[in-house]
């Protein structure tokens, strides 16, 4: 977090992309893709948190030691969800009996 | 005799640091840090949300039906238009503008109390409409029991995103305080920086909120 101060310029440009996709989620869950609704809808929201992660909250420009908390916050909670749903969407494969 | 150390310090940098430099990416270090329990936090209720959602899907998808969605999009601009000018404060604190921070911070404190109204609103409809889970819930027969369960989450994630913001605005009006009486300098502008952090995550979580919530199978009616 070194005394990088970013121009207006890149916020306002940050701004008018998280607000173009916001219409996007909210166009793309009125057509049918089936199970790619879901898809197309998280990975809309996982790009605009990574923008507001890496513009507004600063990480392009920080330490390295930042973007090792940073990652490693998105890896605990994918051990979390990958376990979970390791249990859970398992369960109905029966191989025995 | 040489002169007093804590002469050349500036009056902001606690003596453990050796510079302000290491003294601001301290401060977002730790800010960082209580952030990744954060993610868990808010993460385990996404996980039992998923859960649920994958058994239930047709009951989750009527329920989303019945959330208000210009609320719920507004709600998302409005957040969004927040992260800018909370961005843009932090900005004119780091350059030393300091009443353009205290119109930036203002701004940003009156859309997190627009959004909060707005939510407040919804929580309304949805009681007056008996979606609240309780006795006195009432849905179609169909999907009752599994649509309880997608409000029972509903409530508790938007809840919990609200007290986030319930605290966030805390967080603001100590932040206008501080740089109304001159604390917050171009030198010394981490607490601000550090309370962006959390803004800016508030905001994220209602990234994934929005359209898990509202926007299950809307192309279905």
């Amino acid at each position: 977090m070194s005394d990088h101060i970013l121009p207006k310029r890149t916020y306002y440009t940050i701004y008018a992309i998280l607000l173009l996709c916001t219409y996007l989620t909210w166009q793309v869950a009125f057509f049918d893709l089936g199970a790619l609704n879901t898809v197309a809808a998280l990975a809309i929201a996982v790009f605009k948190a990574a923008i507001v992660v890496l513009f507004f909250m600063h990480v392009k420009y920080s330490t390295r030691l930042t973007w090792i908390v940073v990652v490693g916050s998105v890896f605990w909670l994918g051990i979390l969800l990958a376990l979970t749903f390791n249990d859970y969407l398992t369960r109905g494969w029966r191989t025995y009996g | 005799m040489s002169p007093d150390p804590a002469a050349h310090h500036h009056p902001a940098l606690a003596h453990h640091f050796a510079d302000l430099e290491q003294q601001k990416e301290a401060a977002a270090l730790g800010m960082w840090l209580f952030l990744v329990t954060e993610v868990l936090f808010f993460g385990g209720l996404f996980t039992v949300y998923s859960v649920y959602r994958s058994w239930y899907p047709e009951a989750f998808a009527a329920a989303s039906h019945e959330m208000v969605v210009w609320a719920g999009t507004t709600n998302t601009v409005v957040l969004i238009t927040s992260s800018l000018t909370m961005a843009l404060a932090v900005r004119a604190a780091q350059v030393g503008e300091r009443r353009v921070v205290m119109w930036f911070l203002a701004a940003t404190m009156l859309l997190g109390l627009a959004f909060l109204g707005i939510k407040a609103f919804e929580y309304y409809t949805e009681f007056a409409e008996h979606h609240v889970p309780g006795p006195g819930f009432a849905f179609e027969p169909a999907y009752a029991r599994h649509a309880q369960i997608f409000f029972s989450l509903y409530f508790v994630m938007t809840g919990l995103h609200a007290l986030h913001m319930l605290i966030g605005l805390g967080l603001m009006a100590v932040m206008f305080h501080w740089v109304w009486r001159g604390t917050i300098t171009r030198e010394y502008s981490s607490p601000i920086e550090i309370s962006g952090l959390y803004w800016h995550f508030v905001d994220i979580v209602w990234i994934f909120l929005f359209p898990l919530l509202y926007l299950i199978g809307r192309h279905a009616h």
